[in-house]
């Protein structure tokens, strides 16, 4: 439904921008950085060098878990060119919390908690020698018992990963990697059970993927002995970035200034930071300029991944479809730290059901693997695939339309969300009925093909942003924005501000500017983006506009209030209106110098209305009963975009969020032997989904717009990654006939499923 | 070590350069050239990130050495359009909207160009699996393949 | 007053209540409150709470008002990919 149709419920008050017809947001314009990508001249992390600078290696631990007890590293140092080595001796101490957390994973201290683990660098005067050089860093180690299962982490006997890691809310008797807790829910869920006419509780797992971003790690580290640094580097933040090295070097945040690059994809993978300190310590320990990227099975091995997963769902339901009551237990495990997200994966697990009795309970459990990451809606895909596989079985075995059961049950505006609060507007059952209505859902299955449906929730985010909008003299828009574009938002960003100007698209240029030249941006994470430097940029734009009427109101010599903004122009209103022809921005901006100097629009504010986001996928799969290969045939995304500003980049969203799921859910696995080191770190093993694995991804995007942003607009990035695993674990179930209970659908485990059914 | 003193041919210019015989042709073009177009993603000859031709093949130039570009002709991203006229493929990605982040569009343009001089007329299927050596991690490809699909039309009809 | 309902997990902590009512007109002040009215919630709250005040999440701001009537939830920080 477009914004424009939409008809508010009785009593509601009009939104602001409902009704509202928008002369460029909604359109898809090609974006500004276009021809810079397109003609290889964008700069990524890799891509730039200082002079005088140095290459560096990181040496990292082939053990699981070990005690470092010797690290000697005369015979690298004497290597011609190497000009420093740094160990964890070089970092700052006495660090508490997450900052410690960051720096033990950034460089092992005392011990190697996982296969790839850093355990010191070096620089040298090109990128061979030092990789000679890190050959040459002789550590000795006494290896340790490990665990890398999460069932397995948490059992009786485990080795413990670090004592003392739980926080509060963990109850007593617990395993010690177990070091979060979480339990919600309301109602009964016992007597919810009792109540139902079939109640299914199945196991489930998921294996740990990694975000799989094509460029790995990289940056260029400059810092002098004053402790004043230069940074640029790849990241989804880089004021984090700032904040982070800060600390781990122990610099004030204001001496490092962080650029970020043109970033090579994300999806929560670069949230946080794993080689630029070190980059840091190495050129503070020469005084040149340091260069350290990443290669690829550096990114598998100590970056990134998602927690893996063991999970326990129930479900009650009536004949008529009504749920009745849902139970979930999510263990998580997210590598050797705190921080999985076993909260979150509890709080999404049901909240697109409207259900009084609920039970939510989530273990955060550490295992010897590298520290969790978030990608994507962290959390959410996993608790669909469990919800959604146990609703699809009760459906089938009531003999009940999956879509018209959820709509049964779907989580409406003024329902009791799983998680507590009651939900404002949102979109699910819009998201539904267009899934109901699209050709996809009617259209007849060849024999060996299943049809799979799943809801997703996502909760998006706001956070700290800071913009600023200056006009140049002849009436074109420098927007300075601090969330790095990762996926097209300085088109949206474009869009919106022209849009507030009366301008054209293309004269504003839109810049993602350093840590120096804007106050701090939370990371561009949680689906943020679009929704907050959003808002920002529309405030700041309307901030411009105010000073623009002002200096027309100054020269007609009429009250300020008395000027409205039209079309580009300030334009007489009220007792005024037509006393003087309107003013074009770029008369106002050409005279500013003398009118009271330069015209800059800010905005700096947490953004606190981020509406929550739901989508339902459609997929047709086909599974080869002799090879137990699954191929995708059709996948139809429906989400809630709220408004979607760039909608063909609002496509590709969707698009892209249902790829990775495909991929997780058929064929992506972090494969660990039982020696605890992972085996699979390169793209040929760990098999991300290709051109020709995939069909077209058909997509619908539904408008129901957030109440907390001014054009409506809902964080799009991260929702669409939560509905495919289930959607096509169902889709898989109905083509062979066996239901999966272990992602990923890889063919060995489709041909034992089979195996099984046959009574092998 | 002694380095290798090389001649050859990249994007119609002559250049020569001297390498470390461990260096790849990627490393060559990246770090001594400074042709940053092409990307490394893995440097395992498994995502096509740093996709260029070699004499009109296209390879992965992280599993070529650099050694190896001794009297050949080499094309990149980087000699793609032609001055400010970009190339009907670099047109139609941009209006397509057939990238989001952009690393591994090089790799796919070169490639996809070196499709459409073999093959004019691919057909979906064709395009797919010309095109599974190259990653593309942001985008599920169907805006890739639909303007992939569209130039090779537009281009048909000019020719 | 204001009523802050709190997750199960927390009810052991706030002695088997399920919500605890508070004197606060921003989100600051309430999380103030209950930390005061219930010292065991402390090192949670601590540790990063998000609030939802009729149904907006609020992740940080702590000058976001509360008014007597409104539904607050306390709920588990929101971190996003």
């Amino acid at each position: 439904m477009a914004l424009d149709e939409y008809k508010p419920q009785t009593g509601k008050a009009m939104l602001e921008g409902e009704g509202r017809s928008f002369k460029q947001v909604g359109t898809s314009p090609d974006r500004p950085d276009g021809v810079d990508k397109v003609t290889g001249r964008a700069r990524f992390g890799a891509d730039v060098t200082a002079p005088g600078m140095l290459h560096a290696a990181i040496v990292r631990s082939p053990h699981a878990h070990a005690r470092i007890l010797k690290i000697d590293t005369s015979a690298a140092e004497a290597l011609d060119g190497v000009k420093a080595v740094v160990t964890r001796a070089d970092f700052a101490t006495g660090l508490t919390g997450e900052m410690w957390n960051i720096l033990e994973n950034v460089m092992a201290d005392k011990t190697a908690l996982y296969d790839g683990h850093a355990v010191a660098a070096v620089a040298a005067t090109s990128a061979l020698i030092a990789r000679d050089a890190a050959k040459l860093v002789k550590v000795e180690y006494e290896v340790l018992p490990h665990v890398t299962d999460v069932d397995a982490a948490m059992a009786t006997g485990a080795p413990v990963i670090r004592e003392g890691a739980a926080d509060a809310s963990v109850p007593p008797g617990l395993h010690p990697n177990v070091v979060r807790y979480h339990e919600s829910g309301r109602g009964d869920v016992e007597a919810g059970f009792a109540e139902a006419d079939l109640v299914i509780e199945d196991h489930f797992r998921t294996e740990a993927t990694h975000q799989g971003y094509i460029e790995p790690h990289a940056c260029l580290a400059q810092m002098g002995g004053d402790g004043k640094g230069e940074l640029w580097c790849c990241t989804q933040g880089h004021w984090n970035v700032q904040k982070i090295c800060a600390a781990l070097l122990g610099t004030e945040q204001s001496a490092l200034r962080v650029t970020a690059s043109e970033i090579g994809g994300g999806f929560g993978g670069k949230t946080t930071v794993f080689i630029e300190p070190v980059a840091l310590a190495l050129s503070r320990k020469t005084s040149r300029p340091v260069k350290l990227v990443m290669s690829r099975s550096e990114v598998f091995r100590a970056t990134g991944p998602t927690a893996s997963t063991s999970m326990d769902v129930k479900v009650g339901m009536k004949k008529d479809g009504t749920i009745t009551a849902m139970q979930g237990t999510f263990r998580l495990q997210g590598g050797a730290f705190p921080g999985a997200p076993a909260d979150m994966t509890a709080m999404c697990a049901f909240a697109p059901y409207n259900v009084a009795n609920l039970k939510q309970v989530g273990y955060d459990v550490m295992s010897n693997r590298p520290k969790q990451a978030a990608y994507r809606a962290p959390g959410s895909p996993m608790a669909a695939f469990a919800t959604e596989s146990v609703i699809d079985e009760l459906c089938n075995q009531l003999g009940l339309d999956p879509i018209e059961v959820r709509l049964k049950n779907a989580s409406r505006e003024g329902t009791r969300a799983s998680y507590g609060p009651k939900f404002q507007r949102i979109g699910l059952v819009e998201t539904l009925e267009a899934a109901k209505a699209h050709p996809h859902y009617s259209a007849p299955l060849k024999p060996g093909q299943g049809r799979g449906v799943s809801c997703g929730f996502w909760f998006n985010f706001g956070g700290e942003t800071s913009v600023s909008l200056a006009l140049s003299e002849d009436g074109s828009a420098q927007l300075m924005v601090g969330t790095p574009d990762i996926g097209g938002s300085r088109a949206s960003m474009a869009l919106m501000a022209a849009e507030e100007l009366g301008i054209p698209y293309e004269n504003v240029r839109v810049t993602i500017a350093d840590t120096a030249s804007l106050g701090y941006n939370e990371v561009s994470h949680g689906s943020r983006v679009t929704y907050a430097s959003g808002l920002a940029t529309i405030q700041a734009a309307r901030d411009a506009v105010r000073k623009l009427c002002g200096r027309a109101a100054a020269k007609w010599g009429i009250p300020e209030d008395a000027v409205k903004w039209e079309n580009g122009c300030a334009v007489p209103s009220g007792p005024n209106a037509g006393d003087f022809d309107p003013l074009p921005i770029a008369e106002i901006t050409a005279s500013m110098g003398a009118t009271g100097g330069p015209i800059v629009g800010h905005f700096e504010a947490t953004p606190e209305g981020a509406g929550v986001s739901f989508a339902t996928h459609i997929v047709d799969a086909e599974v080869d009963p002799e090879t137990g290969k699954t191929a995708v045939v059709r996948y139809t995304v429906v989400q809630d975009a709220g408004k979607a500003i760039h909608p063909t980049y609002v496509e590709g969203q969707f698009q892209g969020g249902a790829a990775q799921g495909i991929g997780w859910a058929l064929n992506e696995e972090y494969i660990y032997g039982e020696d605890g080191r992972l085996q699979n770190a390169v793209f040929l093993d760990y098999r991300i989904p290709v051109a020709s694995d995939l069909p077209m991804i058909d997509t619908v995007i539904v408008e129901v717009p957030n109440p907390g942003h001014p054009y409506g607009v809902r964080g799009v990035g991260e929702t669409s990654i939560c509905p495919p695993l289930a959607a096509i674990a169902n889709a898989v179930s109905a083509a062979a006939g066996v239901r999966l209970h272990e992602l990923p659908m890889s063919p060995p485990r489709i041909l034992e499923a089979l195996e099984r059914q046959r009574g092998g | 070590m002694s380095k290798i003193h090389v001649t050859t041919t990249v994007n119609g210019d002559a250049v020569e350069f001297l390498c470390d015989a461990r260096e790849t042709l990627l490393d060559v073009l990246r770090d001594r050239l400074n042709l940053t177009g092409a990307k490394e993603g893995c440097g395992t000859g498994d995502c096509g990130a740093c996709s260029v031709t070699l004499d009109g093949r296209l390879v992965c130039s992280c599993l070529v050495l650099g050694a190896e570009a001794e009297g050949r002709e080499i094309a990149t991203v980087e000699g793609m359009a032609n001055g400010e006229e970009l190339h009907p493929l670099q047109q139609k990605f941009i209006e397509y909207a057939a990238l989001q982040c952009g690393i591994c569009t090089p790799g796919i343009l070169v490639a996809t160009k070196a499709l459409l001089e073999r093959n004019p007329d691919p057909t979906e299927t064709e395009v797919r699996y010309w095109l599974a050596g190259n990653l593309c991690r942001c985008t599920g490809y169907d805006k890739i393949i639909r303007a992939v699909m569209d130039t090779a039309a537009d281009m048909r009809e000019a020719s | 007053m204001v009523e802050v309902h709190l997750w199960s997990g927390l009810r052991a902590r706030a002695g088997g209540r399920e919500s605890i009512e508070v004197e606060a007109e921003t989100v600051g002040e309430m999380l103030d409150a209950l930390v005061e009215a219930c010292p065991e919630l402390e090192e949670i709250i601590d540790g990063g709470v998000s609030v939802a005040v009729d149904g907006r999440v609020i992740a940080s701001t702590r000058t976001e008002p509360v008014k007597p009537n409104s539904e607050v939830y306390l709920m588990q920080r929101i971190k996003g990919g």
